[in-house]
């Protein structure tokens, strides 16, 4: 328990059905970080989200005694420099920027990648040959580390990172009829996204399996 | 150097690379610059950053780091000892962080659409450039750098563009200081550090190689 703890005040602006909300939560719930979360109408958003964060206008925003964090990944970090118990982040310098890439990997490319395949309602082949590229990578790394979770026996900044991939992106497929990660074609992946939303920290923070497919359903209909 | 500890993959006129050259001068550290011939990647390279096949690459004990962002708090977090490029206040190490990361989101592609383009796209993607300098410029405000008295991450992160600010300037036919003047007046002040101004090539040599390219590329 860190010395000041008892006097944290911790506020989280969310929208529950985001995956880079859930980022921050899975964090917050693997360190036993206690919070309150303020759920945003992100068509109507609230005057304290837009002063926390005018520049992105977005959540999730971290409030910690009144300083605000933005972007889910700096959150994340934010939090495990703070909270040092439960460590998401390895302590290794090398394995730390090893971990940092595969992070950032998975948020400039396959997360872009996978969007475009169901906003161009999977009409264009390159786009699709594109965003499996990205999937193969993650495929080969999680070969080559042959461990349940790209942090090894427990999940780890990497994981968390790829939370859209493990859990989001099925219901997504599942929504719009189209099918990109399957069990033949990425055997890695489908393994460790079992395991990832098996996870109890995880598990108790993921927005329900009802409330996205009515959401993508409604924003993408069927392919 | 045979056997060098730290390689550097680089190319000299990049904004990316240029910010390890900083942070490894700022920590006076002895590297192998090694330069890349980009459109006929070395294999060393393409072994290195096999994932994105690009510069910089640094590569110490054997081992690659890739992504200049990350490969600054990589040598940081190493070489502890001398010159703290993070702050110290995980509160001001996070808006480090997400300053540099909106640098990373934002100017390249604003800088680029706001040479390249021309006619009405490239007035719409010269404000849209001044825009995000302003937001920058507005953060720095009244103090020496980023975060602050000291020199870090964040400065280090946006200071590279600036020898690249003559080329776009040049093309768009506009002053970036008449609408940012805080913003070069910081960045003169980073100049004036030795790690900078031995890193950042002049511009006008910059201007020479972007038309040169241009030119090979039959733009």
């Amino acid at each position: 328990m860190r010395s000041s703890e008892m006097a944290d005040e911790v506020t989280l602006y969310a929208d529950g059905r985001s995956p880079f909300v859930c980022r921050v939560k899975i964090a917050l719930n693997m360190k036993g970080i206690k919070y309150k979360n303020m759920e945003e109408d992100l068509q109507n958003k609230s005057g304290a989200l837009l002063n926390y964060n005018p520049v992105h206008k977005k959540v999730p925003v971290l409030v910690h005694n009144g300083n605000p964090i933005l972007e889910s990944l700096v959150i994340v970090e934010y939090l495990d420099n703070v909270w040092e118990r439960v460590p998401i982040l390895p302590q290794d310098p090398y394995e730390k920027a090893a971990a940092r890439f595969w992070a950032k990997f998975i948020d400039d490319k396959c997360i872009p990648a996978l969007y475009k395949v169901f906003s161009s309602k999977g009409e264009e082949e390159q786009v699709i040959t594109e965003a499996c590229e990205q999937l193969q990578i993650l495929e080969d790394e999680l070969e080559l580390k042959g461990k349940k979770f790209f942090g090894g026996d427990n999940i780890n900044l990497v994981d968390i990172a790829a939370d859209f991939i493990a859990y989001w992106l099925q219901l997504l497929e599942e929504a719009t009829e189209m099918k990109l990660v399957t069990r033949s074609k990425f055997p890695k992946i489908t393994e460790w996204a079992e395991g990832f939303v098996n996870c109890q920290v995880v598990k108790e923070m993921l927005p329900p399996r009802a409330i996205m497919l009515a959401y993508y359903k409604n924003r993408f209909g069927k392919i | 150097m045979v056997g060098s500890e730290v390689i550097l993959l680089d190319f000299w006129p990049s904004m990316f690379g240029m910010r390890v050259r900083i942070a490894l001068a700022e920590k006076g550290i002895e590297y192998d610059y090694k330069e890349q011939d980009l459109p006929d990647k070395s294999t060393l390279l393409l072994e290195m950053n096999p994932v994105h096949k690009k510069i910089p690459v640094l590569i110490h004990k054997g081992k690659p780091i890739n992504e200049s962002c990350i490969i600054v708090q990589y040598i940081d977090e190493t070489w502890k000892d001398k010159s703290p490029l993070m702050p110290s206040d995980p509160y001001t190490r996070a808006q480090a962080r997400f300053w540099a990361d909106y640098v990373d989101k934002k100017v390249y592609d604003a800088l680029k659409k706001s040479g390249t383009l021309k006619g009405e796209q490239q007035e719409k993607a010269k404000k849209e450039f001044i825009e995000i300098l302003k937001v920058l410029e507005g953060q720095i405000g009244e103090k020496p750098y980023f975060m602050g008295e000291s020199f870090g991450y964040a400065d280090i992160a946006l200071v590279t563009f600036y020898c690249w600010f003559y080329t776009f300037e040049t093309l768009g036919n506009y002053s970036i200081e008449k609408e940012c003047p805080k913003l070069i007046a910081w960045a003169k002040r980073c100049m004036q550090r030795e790690s900078v101004s031995k890193t950042l090539p002049d511009s006008k040599k910059i201007y020479e190689f972007f038309m040169e390219m241009r030119s090979k590329l039959g733009l």
